[in-house]
């Protein structure tokens, strides 16, 4: 059973509907006993960091996801989501995230034009198992106005002025800053590697 | 490297599609989404739908349309057509449409755009502008299916829509719609120089050179089309084959 964290911001459907495409069980999830009980979880999220971290905090579920990723079952974070598994946000402030992963979250550099949107390819920088059904120069879909300025974690990346982390992942926690639930079926096989760790 | 878009745009009425030439004269085509998995198997970049009288007959939008699109098609999709309240965007966002295209309700409420944005995201507050030329490198919007001239000027209009939030412009020249004689470039280099958020040209595609000229001469970041996708007239592997060999970056579906 895979769990979408519902938290209160953005839209749930597009990533259920790929999960159940792909037929893997899932549930949307908004409470800390249902989060814990799922097998991998996936963190979502569109809009502003500021707005996340505090329906996160607000609803409690902030510290059941801390848990769940230290439980070293399989966490996922997709766009906004993969910003929140980060120490720090610039974006509109200075707001501090989940800290899993080591690194930052900046905006573009002003003469490109922001959000950083369409389809960009994938350059593979190290394997791992969530990219074992893709291969470099596949597209993927991005929308983001800001990007994690660390290339720690970084499994794969594009280029847009600068290198994108694109996939991320360190043993169970993964992040990815396109929407594979939006990227064809290139993001349904990455989707796909996702469950399978599960 | 970001690659550049081609976007079929099916007008929808009545749970159809449908394409009118200068937005008059309209003749339907065929179901909307299995229009919208055939143009996700041809390699489209992304899809739009317009509720094309919605804004004047005040019609609701086709949300088991876009449900079903949701439930099918997994590339971004944009919807549009009399959406004037933060409900409607959260209504379309919920049934699973990625942005939502706003034109004659922003112009009549710019604060639409802004609410939307801090509520919803830049990222999904497309703005639609419906410009007409009335002078030298001179547009003018206008509203209601093209047919109320607020008197605004475009390429203003254009700036304040993104001061205000707008993630994404959609530029549709209506000299140029439903012609077939190439995109508006003078409208999308102008509104270019001034705005930096993506462009989305619309409007006028004719053959497979008007993409090529409007995306690389007019700047624009992505480029709509209806009737030549629609009646096969243009096919989107071969369009991106040519716009590739043009030194375009495209995405090539494998």
């Amino acid at each position: 059973m895979i769990g979408i964290v519902d938290y209160g911001v953005g839209n749930l459907s597009s990533i259920e509907n790929a999960l159940n495409t792909l037929k893997y069980e899932n549930k949307i999830v908004d409470s800390v006993e249902e989060i814990l009980k799922c097998d991998g979880l996936i963190l979502p999220g569109v809009g502003a960091y500021r707005d996340a971290i505090k329906s996160l905090k607000e609803s409690g579920l902030l510290k059941s996801v801390l848990d769940f990723a230290n439980s070293k079952k399989p966490i996922l974070g997709i766009c906004l989501g993969l910003q929140l598994l980060y120490e720090k946000s610039y974006e509109d402030g200075e707001y501090e995230g989940l800290g899993l992963l080591k690194g930052e979250v900046v905006k573009f550099n002003d003469d490109l034009k922001v959000p950083h949107m369409g389809w960009n390819d994938l350059i593979i920088r190290r394997d791992d198992e969530i990219i074992k059904y893709i291969e470099e120069g596949e597209y993927v879909y991005f929308v983001h106005s800001y990007y994690i300025n660390s290339m720690d974690d970084v499994i794969s990346y594009s280029e847009y002025g600068v290198n994108v982390p694109a996939v991320v992942g360190k043993e169970n926690i993964y992040g990815m800053q396109f929407h594979p639930e939006k990227s064809g079926t290139t993001g349904m096989k990455i989707l796909k590697a996702f469950g399978e760790l599960i | 490297m970001l690659t550049k878009r081609i976007i079929p745009c099916l007008d929808v009425r009545d749970g159809k599609v449908v394409k009118g030439t200068k937005f008059k004269d309209i003749k339907e085509v065929d179901d909307p989404v299995t229009l919208a998995k055939y143009y996700n198997e041809q390699g489209a970049d992304e899809l739009v739908f317009y509720d094309i009288t919605a804004s004047h007959e005040g019609r609701g939008i086709f949300l088991d349309i876009v449900e079903k699109t949701a439930k099918e098609v997994f590339i971004p999709f944009a919807v549009g057509g009399g959406v004037s309240t933060l409900e409607d965007f959260q209504t379309l966002l919920r049934a699973g449409a990625d942005k939502i295209s706003i034109n004659s309700s922003a112009v009549k409420n710019p604060n639409l755009i802004k609410e939307a944005a801090e509520r919803f995201g830049s990222q999904c507050v497309v703005l639609s502008i419906d410009a007409k030329k009335i002078g030298d490198k001179k547009w003018n919007v206008f509203i209601n299916g093209g047919r109320i001239d607020t008197g605004l000027d475009a390429i203003e209009w254009a700036i304040k829509g993104v001061e205000l939030g707008a993630g994404e412009i959609v530029l549709n020249s209506m000299e140029t719609d439903g012609v077939k004689g190439g995109y508006d470039l003078d409208l999308m280099k102008e509104v270019g120089k001034v705005v930096n958020v993506p462009l989305v040209a619309s409007g006028g595609a004719g053959k497979k050179e008007d993409f090529k000229d409007v995306l690389l001469d007019g700047g624009a970041d992505a480029a709509l089309a209806a009737s030549v996708f629609h009646f096969k007239e243009i096919m989107i592997p071969e369009l991106k084959d040519y716009l590739i060999d043009e030194g375009i970056p495209m995405r090539k579906v494998k």
